[in-house]
């Protein structure tokens, strides 16, 4: 019975970086209405300028979050601005080209700059500190990453829903062209967001990077399940989202107990069911 | 003084507007009528930068304003009330108010006065911008636009698809405007009506000026000629 609770939890924390991820791709996808083929390998960028950020500062993979979330910040306000921006609302097949391009240029980047190695942030001595709740264990690393995926989601959603940035963001993806008319400008409030998502998907990914080994190519696994998050809860909906990446994580997680290689399976026919039972997503909305 | 001079508008490669001149001064309210299709929202939107034009075309007092973007004519005091009253779904009607107001000039026209002087749009507030009769959402789409304090205020389809006694309280409110001093622009399926509401009117015809005047000297022989071009 522990041990079932403690693959249970696990998965949750698990996926609460599934939904990390998932959200910065629901924002570019809601907001923009672009498909960032390239999120995934953007999420494998921040774990490899950790590993710099590491290597050249002496801190710990959390600590040199200080470095690598500005840094994200700012790459994405430059991609958005130079490159993305001449795409957003276009036609969807320019965003998907030029994003695969990207997902291109960056994987083989990566590869020039840090070969095809296999790594894995150190994360020590936090990563084996644990919390023993009456017979069951939590690690500690897993708890800030739900609790970090909590206040990012919390603050998201209060964002959106208060703050006049958020009603920006929310006439733009209701009715572009209206939002025009009223004086939003799109283009200069895109690259903050986008900076933004990075930096999101920045602090996910180092908490990723320390439990799971990554290497240049594995952005489009990253790709997968951030969408999976993202449809399994159903376009549109913040929390959905974050819903979504809990139940990727759960099944991922059930499925290795089952057999070790099983786990992304698991997430895959979970999603899939889900998605015969519920095309529109878990919250999603039916489209009018 | 807002005026388009030989202004030409093109939708790919289909041209919407042959050499339009066509002029508002500040205070007047002016009629634009036409059949389906005759450019009349072309217009609309040319000048509010939402559809290209070339910079002599458009003048405001004199200086060359054409092609800019929405939000700079925004600054510059032309707001459009667009066609289909298009209030954003996701947002309340207070939230659509104040995102206009944020984004247009400082000025008489604050969410708060708008509320004062329209009690039935205050007591909509909390509701999303959808669940409001066409009347209603006519209303709060004339009051987002006067939001941003325009000194031009486009409107277009001001009365599409709404009952007669709707029709009534979006005039009355228009009235309110002009007594201000901003000027309006109506685009009015109602050619009675658009000429009982305006000093001037435009007829258009498949993208051309086909016949202007003063309203109350239009003779409805001509301007059913105008407006069928038959």
């Amino acid at each position: 019975m522990h041990s079932l609770i403690e693959t249970l939890i696990n998965g949750l924390m698990l996926g609460a970086l599934y939904a990390i991820f998932g959200l910065g791709l629901s924002l570019s996808l809601g907001v923009m209405r672009m498909i960032n083929i390239a999120h995934g390998d953007l999420i494998v960028l921040g774990a490899y300028i950790t590993s710099i950020a590491m290597a050249w500062s002496g801190f710990s993979a959390l600590a040199s979050l200080v470095f690598v979330l500005p840094t994200m910040f700012c790459i994405g306000v430059l991609l958005q601005w130079l490159l993305l921006n001449r795409v957003v609302g276009r036609d969807p097949l320019s965003s998907l080209l030029l994003t695969f391009g990207l997902s291109i240029v960056l994987q083989n980047l990566l590869l020039e700059f840090f070969t095809a190695d296999t790594r894995s942030l150190p994360a020590g001595n936090i990563a084996l500190a644990g919390i023993d709740l009456d017979g069951v264990s939590i690690g500690v690393l897993p708890l800030i990453s739900t609790v970090a995926g909590l206040l990012l989601f919390a603050a998201t959603h209060w964002f959106i829903a208060h703050s006049h940035f958020g009603r920006q963001v929310r006439a733009v993806s209701d009715d572009p062209a209206t939002a025009r008319l009223v004086g939003i400008n799109e283009r200069s409030f895109f690259p903050l967001m986008t900076g933004c998502v990075l930096a999101a998907i920045a602090l996910a990914s180092v908490l990723y990077a320390i439990r799971t080994p990554f290497s240049p190519s594995a952005g489009p696994e990253r790709l997968l399940y951030s969408f999976e998050a993202v449809v399994l809860g159903g376009l549109g909906s913040v929390w959905g989202t974050f819903v979504g990446g809990l139940v990727i994580g759960v099944a991922q997680v059930f499925g290795a107990r089952v057999s070790s290689g099983l786990g992304p399976f698991f997430g895959h026919l979970v999603f899939l069911i889900v998605l015969i039972a519920r095309p529109q997503g878990l919250f999603g909305r039916v489209p009018r | 003084m807002l005026r388009t001079e030989r202004l030409c508008a093109h939708y790919g490669l289909l041209q919407a507007l042959f050499d339009v001149d066509f002029g508002v001064a500040p205070g007047e309210t002016v009629a634009l009528i036409g059949a389906n299709g005759a450019g009349k929202s072309t217009l609309l939107r040319s000048i509010a930068g939402a559809v290209p034009a070339h910079r002599d075309t458009i003048k405001l007092d004199g200086m060359a304003i054409g092609g800019d973007p929405e939000r700079r004519q925004l600054g510059r005091g032309i707001a459009l009330v667009p066609e289909g009253r298009r209030l954003f779904p996701s947002l309340t009607v207070q939230e659509n108010l104040l995102l206009a107001e944020r984004n247009g000039r400082p000025g008489p026209w604050t969410v708060r006065r708008l509320f004062k002087e329209l009690p039935v749009v205050e007591s909509l507030r909390k509701r999303p911008a959808t669940a409001l009769s066409g009347g209603q959402q006519q209303l709060v789409a004339i009051c987002r636009a006067l939001a941003t304090n325009p000194s031009y205020l486009l409107c277009d389809e001001i009365s599409l698809g709404l009952s007669p006694i709707a029709v009534d309280e979006v005039y009355a409110l228009l009235a309110k405007v002009r007594l201000e001093g901003i000027a309006l622009v109506l685009v009015e399926q109602n050619v009675r009506r658009a000429l009982s509401e305006s000093t001037r009117y435009y007829c258009l015809l498949k993208g051309h000026v086909a016949l202007e005047g003063m309203s109350n000297q239009a003779d409805s022989a001509k301007v059913t000629q105008a407006y069928f071009g038959v």
